[in-house]
């Protein structure tokens, strides 16, 4: 099961079209927030803006990935300043207070930023669950909805393990990065990444990114406690990644599930029990019928 | 481990899904189809001709309902039929709408047969319908379980029995209640032994989802149709059980069965928006999951 689903035996249907998997490396040391990739995303993919929000959650007003949404630079503010966290039901203004790992002792405290994105997973439940084939895999390797096929039936958004694709208001379809499906082919790289001051955000192959993604842990994780890589396993419940990331603490601390397993993986146990729940249904059926009135 | 389950400013992990009520309906009426039709075929073979035919009508108001709630929730519903592109496993929703499709024709057939006295080919389709009922009423289950929403996951090996139980309960019901009870026996006996897979299933699919995961089953819009729906259930099995030949009794603990067959749709797709929302439902059982295999490798 999980080896028919892998991204090189669905890549094999491209034939000599295929290409090496592509992805993201995203490494989060390098982040200033400054969110170039959100509005290049924007620009480049001619998405509609989210409107004039003010969440008070630190500089991050666009709050989540969503259908027309394919960046996100999420900010974490980790103060260990000797104020008390405030209720969280007193409302939603709540300033988050020494979350996760405890600043270092020559610090005051940190600030976390990473740009969060469609991981577009080896073993994708979203594509895995399109009823129409809306979703496929490209020759890059990545997960691609085809807007001329979606039929807008919601399934993949229940189904994605990381909560990125999502409904297009007012349109129906769903919508998530197609790592610039569009560029690739014309040998150039998603405007998020070229975008990208700091190269935060770094595109290529992703064999070369995780060898690369493995250096920089390497280098960081000393001045860094906590420091992870995250969805760089191919061992891993989706396989592995082909966006993954250098996180400074807990995946949750950023908003991203700490163990994500593609739903999928256990679908021919769930076909199994709903055959042996139809059997019993026909048993019913068949003795209720044979005993008298 | 914090209980809250730490989460970027307390937002959701995973997404809710975004199925509006008409799903919570069609999961309803699909089961009553499937339940119906079911029932109509064996009502044929004992050659009880009232159950039969109301089973059948019944079954085919279900089938249009059921269409009409799948296509109206659809983002794009004038694309329907993309959803017949292709054949895939993976997609219950996918294998959910070829068996959709494959038992209305079913059930409309054997109403053609019937409409125009060919009782070879009613025979036939009844068959055909009977045969599908089941997966209609199972199928179901795997399409709310192949999801990351925490409860329906979870919950993958009882949801299809839940189902199963609720669509004989309900079939039975619906015949109960329209038919004198004299020649709705067959549909009492599937009732109540529909009444008992659904309450033995749910109390299953409670143990298994464990003290923390059933937490949306006990609280807010999900908690309350949980517990209208055990109880009506409960208390129309046990009415109908105790009436004996008394018809109005019997009719009054169907359509308490009825009735909670239809709470019990919205308790579970409801729980399945709630467990999704508050992220602690994913974060603290993945974390438990990833703590204890990094134990286990140091």
């Amino acid at each position: 099961m999980q080896e028919a689903t892998s991204a090189a035996a669905e890549m094999a249907t491209y034939g000599l079209e295929a290409d090496e998997r592509y992805g993201f490396f995203t490494d989060t040391t390098l982040c200033i927030g400054c969110k170039a990739c959100e509005v290049a995303c924007k620009e480049w993919n001619e998405l509609p803006q989210d409107g004039y929000n003010f969440t008070a959650e630190s500089y991050d007003n666009t709050s989540q990935l969503s259908g027309t949404t394919w960046r996100h630079v999420a900010f974490i503010e980790q103060f260990a300043l000797p104020v008390e966290r405030p209720d969280p039901a007193e409302g939603p203004v709540t300033v988050r207070i020494g979350d996760g790992v405890p600043p270092q002792s020559d610090q005051s405290g940190r600030w976390l930023m990473s740009s969060d994105v469609c991981k577009h997973c080896a073993h994708a439940a979203c594509l895995d669950v399109c009823p129409t084939g809306a979703l496929f895999r490209t020759e890059f390797g990545s997960v691609v909805v085809q807007q001329d096929i979606c039929n807008g039936c919601g399934y993949c958004v229940p189904a994605c393990p990381f909560g990125v694709i999502e409904q297009i208001p007012k349109d129906g379809r769903v919508g998530k990065c197609t790592l610039c499906y569009d560029r690739l082919k014309d040998g150039e790289s998603p405007a998020c990444a070229k975008a990208c001051p700091t190269e935060s955000i770094q595109f290529g192959k992703v064999d070369e990114l995780r060898e690369r993604a493995q250096k920089r842990l390497a280098a960081v994780q000393n001045e860094f406690q906590g420091a992870q890589l995250y969805g760089a396993d191919e061992g891993d419940g989706i396989g592995g990644a082909g966006a993954f990331f250098l996180l400074l603490d807990k995946p949750e601390v950023y908003g991203l599930p700490p163990d994500p397993v593609v739903t999928t993986r256990d679908v021919l146990k769930m076909w199994k029990f709903a055959a042996w729940a139809a059997a019993t249904t026909v048993g019913v059926l068949v003795l209720s019928g044979m005993l008298p009135d | 481990m914090n209980e809250h389950g730490a989460s970027y400013y307390g937002r959701p992990i995973v997404r809710a899904p975004i199925w509006k009520a008409e799903i919570a309906w069609y999961l309803f009426f699909g089961g009553l189809a499937g339940g119906s039709a079911s029932i109509s075929f064996i009502a044929r073979l004992r050659g009880n001709d009232p159950l039969r035919t109301r089973l059948l009508l019944i079954a085919a108001c279900a089938v249009c309902l059921s269409t009409y709630c799948l296509i109206k929730d659809l983002g794009k519903p004038e694309r329907f039929l993309n959803m017949l592109r292709l054949f895939k496993p993976t997609s219950p929703m996918n294998m959910g709408t070829w068996i959709f499709s494959a038992f209305s024709g079913s059930v409309f057939t054997v109403l053609a047969a019937e409409f125009f006295h060919i009782p070879a080919l009613g025979a036939i389709a009844s068959a055909s319908a009977a045969f599908l009922g089941p997966a209609l009423c199972t199928y179901t289950g795997v399409l709310l379980a192949d999801t990351a929403t925490p409860v329906w996951h979870d919950a993958y090996p009882d949801l299809p029995f839940v189902f199963a139980g609720g669509a004989l309960a309900s079939s039975g019901a619906a015949a109960l209640l329209t038919l004198r009870l004299d020649q709705a026996g067959l549909a009492r006996r599937c009732m109540l032994a529909g009444v008992a897979l659904e309450v033995l299933g749910n109390a299953r699919m409670m143990g298994r989802l464990g003290d923390f995961l059933a937490q949306p089953y006990r609280h807010g819009k999900a908690g309350n149709f949980a517990a209208a729906s055990e109880r009506l259930t409960l208390a129309g099995g046990a009415l109908a059980l105790v009436a004996g030949k008394n018809q109005w009794a019997n009719r009054a603990g169907a359509l308490l069965v009825f009735g909670g067959a239809i709470y019990r749709r919205f308790a579970i797709f409801e729980a399945g928006k709630q467990s999704a929302l508050d992220p602690k439902y994913t974060v603290v059982p993945q974390r438990e999951r990833a703590d204890r295999r990094a134990g286990a490798s140091a």
